[in-house]
């Protein structure tokens, strides 16, 4: 499997504040990258550097790079729209757009100038079906989103994140906000959405990264500690302090 | 405890009549406008009160028609609407959206000062620089004209406008921008396809204020309108359902005076039929 994304040496300061130090880590394609570790370590930051979030922030300075087929993506040629339709990003909360449930999939490819009523249809029903919402919603798709249920609403965030072909797909803590039921169904969705995409999730439960990712990355006070296998991190961590966080010492 | 108690009534007793004198004020004000502006209507005519285009208040055979100060009062606000709510809207979304903080703030400032000004202010600068300046650029006798109202009427909506966009505007949770951001729109199709649509209803009633602003405006117009009761055109001397009111009250009696109240009563319903319209909007918001 070829690596997709490569951080070098990257650091991130919020002011004075640094949130990331020394990141180094590689990220394979077609698999699930689980970046795990206690509130404040860092992750989401580290999540949300890999499609320029944190440009956003105002007060962010970051060093290093970060490189997406093979292209430091904080290079000033990089166009960040182009590279954020690539990286797709589900976000915590789901955030469907107060529109309906065909018009929050249509968006991104609208955005994108495709105005075919029959393209955007096929890439609605596509992007539904892939994300498994399809059947929930096929009768109601002039209904508003905001009238489905949570982790129906994750879905369609998910859906709609698909609906513009990305590359890949930042999961942050996808399900922390979703009852169990919705949280073991993004689950199975996201190792069938792994045949196609590559998907890196942060969550800040151990088990979800067990069940699901194929590598995970422990992170402590904005450092990467460990990463490797997420059989391998979870039976014989290296270091004492992912032991220790693993084993429910601390976090 | 038990003092506790009667005190807390004692509180609770003297808001509700504070309250109380609200309501009650605005139910005076009502009750006294419908009696005093009934009598005129019954005996012009409503249909030659509201649709009548003379008003000769003052000749020997006088005649009560207002539909000149009507559609002068409708004209006029849609005007103001028509200028002052794009230049409202954009500079809301910039101040919301896009300013930088600093420029924000002194931006901000401005518009609250601009609220601030006194009508007659408005009046007077519009009286001495605008009126002029219309006359020569278009080359009219006078410049004081429907047009110069509401040019004047434009510029005093916009900080309603303006301020009630940008609450509405901020509100809008940053989740939605974040998720359009994401899927790669550019920061101002966000703002145009996400924020906008997000804040729709609080951007309509920041309109719906303006028209109510721009109606009930009385001082700033009769300064720069002429005040002649003809049938609205743009170049033309004109007078508002304001300004009747305050231009001949002073001097009226018997029937006049009594429909002066008429077209109170008129302007008042315009109000309330606004003021419907900003709540529905309101409440709308709210869910």
């Amino acid at each position: 499997m070829s690596d997709i994304m490569t951080a070098k040496d990257l650091n991130l300061w919020y002011d004075q504040t640094q949130a990331l130090k020394n990141v180094n880590i590689t990220i394979p394609e077609k698999s699930i990258t689980a970046f795990i570790g206690p509130s404040g370590c860092g992750k989401s930051t580290f999540l949300k550097t890999l499609n320029r979030m944190n440009d956003l922030i105002p007060t962010v300075k970051i060093t290093g790079e970060v490189c997406y087929n093979g292209q430091n993506i904080y290079d000033s040629s990089v166009d960040v729209n182009e590279l954020r339709r690539e990286i797709g990003m589900v976000f915590q909360k789901p955030n469907p757009f107060p529109m309906s449930i065909y018009d929050n999939i249509a968006y991104g490819p609208r955005t994108h100038g495709i105005k075919s009523k029959v393209k955007l249809d096929e890439i609605v029903e596509q992007s539904l079906r892939d994300a498994a919402i399809w059947d929930e919603v096929k009768d109601r798709l002039k209904k508003n989103a905001l009238g489905m249920s949570g982790g129906q609403q994750q879905r369609l965030c998910i859906a709609r994140a698909l609906a513009v072909k990305p590359k890949i797909l930042l999961m942050d803590e996808p399900t922390s906000a979703l009852d169990p039921i919705s949280t073991s169904r993004i689950e199975e969705l996201a190792i069938e959405l792994k045949k196609s995409y590559t998907i890196v999730i942060v969550t800040h439960n151990m088990q979800q990264a067990v069940r699901i990712s194929d590598n995970t990355a422990f992170f402590l006070l904005g450092e990467l500690i460990e990463y490797g296998e997420t059989e391998k991190l979870f039976s014989q961590p290296v270091d004492k302090r992912t032991e220790d966080y693993i084993t429910g010492r601390f976090g | 405890m038990k003092k506790n108690i009667m005190i807390e009534r004692a509180i609770h007793g003297v808001f509700l009549i504070l309250g109380l004198l609200t309501v009650g004020c605005v139910l005076l004000i009502t009750i006294y406008l419908v009696i005093s502006g009934i009598p005129a209507i019954t005996e012009i005519g409503l249909f030659n009160f509201l649709f009548g285009t003379e008003w000769a208040s003052t000749a020997a055979e006088p005649s009560y028609g207002i539909l000149p100060f009507i559609l002068t009062s409708v004209y006029g606000t849609a005007g103001a609407i028509l200028i002052g709510v794009p230049i409202g809207f954009f500079a809301a979304v910039y101040l919301s959206k896009l300013a930088n903080p600093k420029v924000k703030a002194f931006m901000e400032g401005a518009v609250s000062l601009l609220a601030g000004i006194p009508s007659v202010v408005y009046g007077l600068v519009g009286m001495l620089v605008l009126v002029p300046a219309v006359r020569e650029i278009f080359d009219i006798p006078d410049g004081a004209s429907l047009f110069s109202a509401i040019i004047v009427l434009a510029i005093m909506i916009l900080p309603s406008i303006i301020k009630v966009s940008m609450t509405a505007l901020e509100a809008v949770p940053k989740e939605y921008e974040d998720a359009s951001l994401a899927l790669g729109a550019t920061p101002v199709e966000t703002y145009f396809k996400v924020s906008v649509p997000a804040a729709k209803s609080g951007i309509a009633a920041a309109v719906v204020l303006g028209v109510g602003r721009a109606i009930g405006e009385a001082m700033a117009v009769m300064m720069v309108s002429g005040n002649v009761p003809n049938m609205p055109s743009l170049f033309q001397s004109v007078r508002f359902l304001t300004t009747a009111v305050a231009s001949e009250m002073s001097y009226s009696s018997g029937l006049q005076q009594q429909a002066l109240f008429s077209i109170a009563l008129v302007l008042f319903l315009f109000i309330m039929l606004i003021n419907a319209t900003l709540n529905f909007f309101l409440k709308k918001e709210k869910d």
